[in-house]
């Protein structure tokens, strides 16, 4: 079929990359729109010629919400969607910030850092570093 | 060709809402189908079609069919959340219209409560959702709730009032789950779960299930109760997890609604009572907003102060809700015996005087599947 790479798919492709340390996102080849979370084809013209880009990693909290929990069981954590400079939006979390001082539209870079089970993720900072 | 009023609801039944000791999803199920035939007086040989989704049964219209014994000409098991009730009405009048089947049943039942005591699911977090831990699915509506408050200033207090007007109306229903008084302070004390959602802003866990039965409006009347006929319905799907929503207080019940109330030929300023899919307290605020009660970020005043509760402006989740009456995983299929109870005047202290027209509307997934359903009574035909 044309236009469609043999090999893993772009959610292994994104995986890899991530365990080598490197966050990146897909943009179009046809009509240029950024893409994630990883597709086959682009959501915006339905075109496959996706190649794979290394944002500016930076963003602004769109929402966020604090996930109360027992500090005997680990306490509580926060969970956000932020908006990446190129337009596609993320679920991810902010470190380095008390929770309650996450706003929208709060400033944030974003880093490899680990998820909850210890794999590689995506995780983001205030802007200038940790406060 | 409009499916407008073509086909109508002559039957309906809930069965096991609370507790159901001992008894499974299917039972629980099954019981209110034989309910809701017993109702329709229509024997189970006449069904030949029929329509269920349940959590954890990926398969659950075959098991429904083994159960009930038949052999039917479509057996629905669109999946699409809690919804998929509202969904299959649309199917059953569309398959009644092509005169492809006589006799379609809808049916729902979980044991979750009993069985389980919190939300039996078999769905795990997105892949691109899992290592952030969100809980499922709370943290999705808290999430939108936050926008909605930062967006157009939606207070806290709104909120509560979503859930205290659901209660004051359980309060009327002698079969909903909770019916202590409760209060704005209550709502607002209760223990914080995911901001700024409490556990007072979220639905019950309870057992029960509903069924209903359809039938072409032209052998509608030849039953013991006054047929409530589908006067519209409509469908809007526009993500399957949160962080693919594109505007978190924007839900596809802007299209649902809209194309059901096109078909049906109604306004929002002319329906009489609304059963709204009440997972949380931001759902009522995001739904009557998209559906056209009021403006888009006019949602919190609309509910605030008792707007929504028995003696408010509109009567809306007049069982008690999900917050209050009953809960069991899904609850699109309690919004339209609700309404059906509503529109035959069978609705006790709670009835709503006149009611000719409702609307009921079903929510799955995060706020990922929206199906609005205009039903009325002969009078709106």
């Amino acid at each position: 079929m044309p236009g469609v790479e043999k090999g893993p798919g772009p959610d292994a492709v994104f995986a890899a990359k991530l365990a080598e340390g490197t966050f990146e996102i897909q943009k179009c080849g046809g009509c240029g729109t950024h893409v994630f979370h990883p597709r086959v084809i682009c959501p915006a013209c339905g075109g496959a010629d996706l190649g794979w880009v290394t944002p500016t990693g930076r963003g602004t909290v769109y929402a966020r919400t604090v996930v109360r929990r027992k500090p005997e069981r680990g306490g509580d954590y926060n969970v956000v969607l932020v908006d990446l400079e190129e337009g596609v939006r993320m679920m991810s979390r902010i470190d380095g910030i008390a929770h309650d001082r996450i706003v929208a539209g709060l400033k944030v870079t974003a880093s490899v850092g680990e998820g909850a089970e210890g794999e590689p993720a995506v995780v983001f900072l205030p802007e200038g570093g940790a406060q | 060709m409009s499916l407008r009023g073509k086909a109508a609801i002559v039957g309906a039944a809930l069965a096991g809402c609370g507790e159901a000791h001992g008894k499974s999803a299917m039972e629980i199920t099954i019981e209110a189908v034989h309910g809701a035939l017993a109702d329709a007086g229509i024997a189970l040989g006449e069904v030949d079609a029929i329509a269920t989704c349940q959590p954890l049964d990926m398969l659950s219209g075959l098991t429904l069919a083994q159960e009930l014994g038949l052999s039917p000409k479509f057996t629905m098991n669109n999946r699409i959340g809690g919804s998929s009730f509202l969904s299959h009405t649309l199917w059953a009048a569309m398959l009644l219209e092509l005169r492809l089947a006589d006799t379609v049943l809808i049916c729902y039942g979980s044991n979750q409560r009993t069985a389980s005591g919190k939300l039996m699911t078999s769905l795990g977090l997105p892949t691109y959702e899992a290592p952030y831990r969100p809980l499922f699915p709370l943290s999705s509506y808290a999430l939108a709730a936050d926008r909605h408050m930062t967006q157009f200033g939606t207070t806290r207090e709104q909120l509560a009032d979503v859930a205290v007007a659901t209660r004051a109306w359980a309060q009327k229903n002698p079969e909903a789950f909770l019916r202590d008084p409760l209060k704005r302070e209550d709502v607002i004390a209760s223990r914080l779960v995911s901001d700024p959602l409490r556990v007072r802003d979220c639905c019950l866990v309870t057992d029960g299930g509903g069924a209903i039965v359809m039938r072409r409006a032209e052998t509608a009347k030849d039953h013991p109760n006054p047929p409530v006929y589908l006067l519209g319905g409509g469908e809007g799907t526009t993500h399957r997890d949160i962080s693919e929503m594109a505007d978190l207080t924007v839900t596809g019940a802007v299209q649902s609604g809209q194309t059901a109330m096109d078909m049906a030929g109604v306004r929002p300023a002319e329906i009489d009572v609304v059963q709204l899919y009440d997972a949380f307290t931001i759902n009522v605020i995001l739904f009557l907003e998209d559906l056209g009660f009021c403006r888009k970020g006019e949602g919190g005043a609309f509910v605030a102060d008792g707007g929504i509760a028995p003696g408010g402006h509109l009567p809306v989740n007049t069982n008690g809700g999900g917050l209050s009456c009953v809960h069991p995983g899904m609850y699109g299929i309690f919004t339209l015996v609700e309404a059906v109870r509503q529109l035959r005047g069978d609705a006790g202290a709670r009835q709503i005087g006149g009611a000719e027209l409702a609307l009921a509307h079903g929510n799955g997934g995060v706020l990922s599947s929206q199906v609005t359903n205009i039903l009325g009574t002969e009078a709106t035909l």
